[in-house]
């Protein structure tokens, strides 16, 4: 380079690294976690590739040279459209052959749980709703159900049946919406445009019980936030005696389907064992075949008063998670009728806990009675206290078991909230679903455990 | 129904060790893990377990051997200022007894340290990670242990007490 030259000598100019501060010009140093910072050769360096790696990954020759075996890198997300949402991927492939798969996430953490240490306990339930924001209902149900043992708060089986009622339908939605997205990442578009003909129908019902299409917050601590509207138990019974045709109908159009088969069947195996050892729950465990459900075997919200079946699958591919999902819909239908038939005979009884200091008065009361509106202002100004101690609340939520542990310290805010969303856990599975296999399965794969990045991410 | 609010201590509450060995001598893993616990809690039907920080591996290997065979979630407490200032917590699930049990160990802040439980349950792995992330608990033994929901070159853990919830620190 000749001395006039304006550009710097690329040998003598210090060098930058993006993201550490490890001296120029040395040899690549260990990080605490040992892992090296420079020279990147597998799927999980890439993560956060500094400068020095692309210069020197730039020099290397890729997968695609024929002389060489190498595998090559390959970025998937976040904005690909089959990762539902801001998942990253970075697959290493020989080929078209994954070999590793390291998932890259936080593209949406909102420090849920953060926030809800600076509210108060009331105030969290709208937070709940945008964790899992595919099922809001169930979100807030597994809240209210922590806050409630805190507490020792009984609630009236009205309120218990409205809740199985809400989470059922929320599950179909939820369900809905996987079966849409997944059978338009396989290619079968149309399948998404009847699953939100039905959404459709199941978020109005929710809008005429909460005012909410989606965020409801409709399930409170203590009970739910509502009187139900008068025409909304006919309304669902009209949507419940339908929609076993709708899922006749998604089911025709993919089930004898040779394209859905050849996708589905056989891609994306996980046993039993490595499905319990990598903390799989909700419909993947089942299609792994192992017989667990928290609503039969560790019931809440009086579930132990219905009649259902859990649908279990020994193949645990794909195929055998849409199979389950499938079934779970039919179950969920069967669990609202049953929903409903109870609530017929409880109309008039009491909807919420016996509880003026926690649970917000009627507006009509808190209009009209003096004692009300002082309850309604000192919940509103300075919530309520709660004592101090742990609780942990499951609930089945459509994607798997969902927990909420909650520690207080015995004043009005929480002082920790923890979810633990199945969603996480299913996404660790990943790898050991995709290695060996191509890369269009992995796609079928992120489809068939069904994530929801928010719950991920929280 | 009682006030909460008035009556907060629920009644059939049951703390210390030996009060719990003895309540619960049936419980299995009472049994199991008798030697390791350091302190016990039974309230609101759920058990609390204290093991100290050093033994958590063979009490995640006793728990798993008594049948406690699904490991649910890891995550911390900070109880700032208080010491040992970090409680990590341990939810675990027996799918053939129906049961739950929260394995508890505190940590102190100058030198939040514990050992990974990977190789036990590899599913403890994102949520070692997070706590890590977030708390800046260090699990000795974990395959890859870096942030997962901060970027890399964030400076501080989140859901520390001491770390502000709005504004920049």
């Amino acid at each position: 380079m000749s001395p006039n030259s304006t550009f710097p000598d690329l040998e003598e100019a210090p060098r930058q690294t993006a993201y550490n501060d490890v001296p120029a010009g040395s040899a690549p140093v260990a990080d605490t976690t040992g892992a090296t910072l420079a020279g990147f050769r597998n799927a999980e360096d890439l993560i956060i590739p500094n400068v020095e790696d692309v210069v020197e990954e730039s020099t290397h020759p890729h997968g695609s040279d024929p002389v060489t075996s190498q595998t090559m890198i390959l970025n998937m997300g976040p904005q690909h459209p089959s990762t539902h949402g801001v998942l990253r991927l970075v697959l290493e492939v020989d080929g078209e052959t994954v070999i590793s798969c390291a998932p890259d996430i936080g593209y949406l953490h909102t420090g849920i749980e953060k926030t809800a240490e600076a509210k108060f306990y009331s105030q969290v339930t709208p937070l709940t709703d945008r964790i899992d924001y595919i099922c809001p209902m169930t979100n807030n149900t597994a809240y209210a159900l922590a806050v409630e043992k805190l507490l020792g708060l009984e609630i009236p089986e009205r309120s218990q049946y409205l809740r199985v009622l809400l989470n059922e339908l929320t599950r179909i939605q939820s369900h809905l919406v996987w079966l849409g997205t997944h059978a338009m990442d396989i290619g079968a578009l149309t399948v998404f445009l009847y699953c939100f003909r039905e959404r459709e129908d199941l978020l109005r019902i929710f809008e005429a019980i909460s005012g909410q299409r989606m965020m409801g917050s409709y399930i409170r601590i203590g009970g739910v936030a509502l009187e139900p509207p008068a025409d909304i138990y006919d309304r669902i019974r009209k949507f419940l005696n339908a929609f076993p045709k709708h899922i006749e109908e998604y089911e025709g159009l993919l089930h004898g389907n040779p394209i859905w088969i050849g996708r589905l069947k056989g891609v994306g195996h996980l046993s039993a064992e490595n499905a319990i050892a990598l903390g799989i729950t909700g419909p993947p465990l089942r299609a792994s075949g192992v017989d667990w459900d928290v609503r039969r075997d560790m019931p809440y919200s009086g579930y132990d008063k219905f009649k259902f079946n859990v649908p279990v699958s020994q193949d645990g591919d794909v195929w055998a998670r849409y199979v389950v999902r499938m079934q779970e819909m039919y179950e969920s239908v069967s669990i609202c009728h049953q929903a409903l038939d109870l609530l017929a005979n409880l109309h008039d009884t009491r909807l919420n806990a016996d509880a003026p200091k926690i649970v917000l008065p009627d507006r009509e009361q808190m209009k009209t009675q003096m004692e009300s509106l002082i309850h309604h202002f000192k919940i509103v100004t300075e919530g309520f206290q709660v004592p101090a101690g742990e609780a942990t609340s499951s609930v089945e939520a459509p994607h798997g078991m969902m927990n909420y542990y909650v520690v207080s310290d015995g004043t009005a805010k929480p002082y920790r909230v923890h979810m633990r969303n199945a969603d996480f856990a299913n996404l660790q599975a990943l790898e050991t679903m995709c290695k060996g296999r191509l890369i269009a399965d992995v796609v079928a794969v992120i489809g068939s455990i069904d994530i929801v990045l928010g719950a991920i991410d929280r | 129904m009682p006030d909460p609010i008035t009556n907060p201590a629920t009644p059939d509450a049951i703390f210390g060790k030996d009060a719990v060995c003895e309540a619960l001598a049936d419980h299995v893993a009472v049994g199991a893990l008798k030697h390791l616990i350091l302190d016990a809690k039974w309230d609101r039907k759920e058990l609390t377990l204290t093991v100290a920080p050093e033994t958590i591996r063979a009490a995640a290997q006793a728990a798993k051997d008594a049948g406690y065979n699904f490991f649910e979630d890891v995550t911390a407490v900070d109880w700032y200022p208080a010491e040992p200032r970090f409680q990590v917590t341990y939810s675990i699930l027996s799918m053939g007894l129906k049961q739950r049990i929260r394995i508890n160990a505190r940590v102190s802040s100058d030198d939040p340290r514990i050992d990974s439980i990977t190789s036990i349950w590899p599913g403890a792995n994102f949520y070692e990670r997070e706590v890590f992330d977030l708390f800046g608990i260090h699990f000795a033994g974990h395959p890859r242990l870096t942030r997962i929901m901060m970027p890399d070159n964030w400076n501080g853990h989140p859901l520390r007490k001491d770390y502000p919830v709005e504004g920049y620190r």
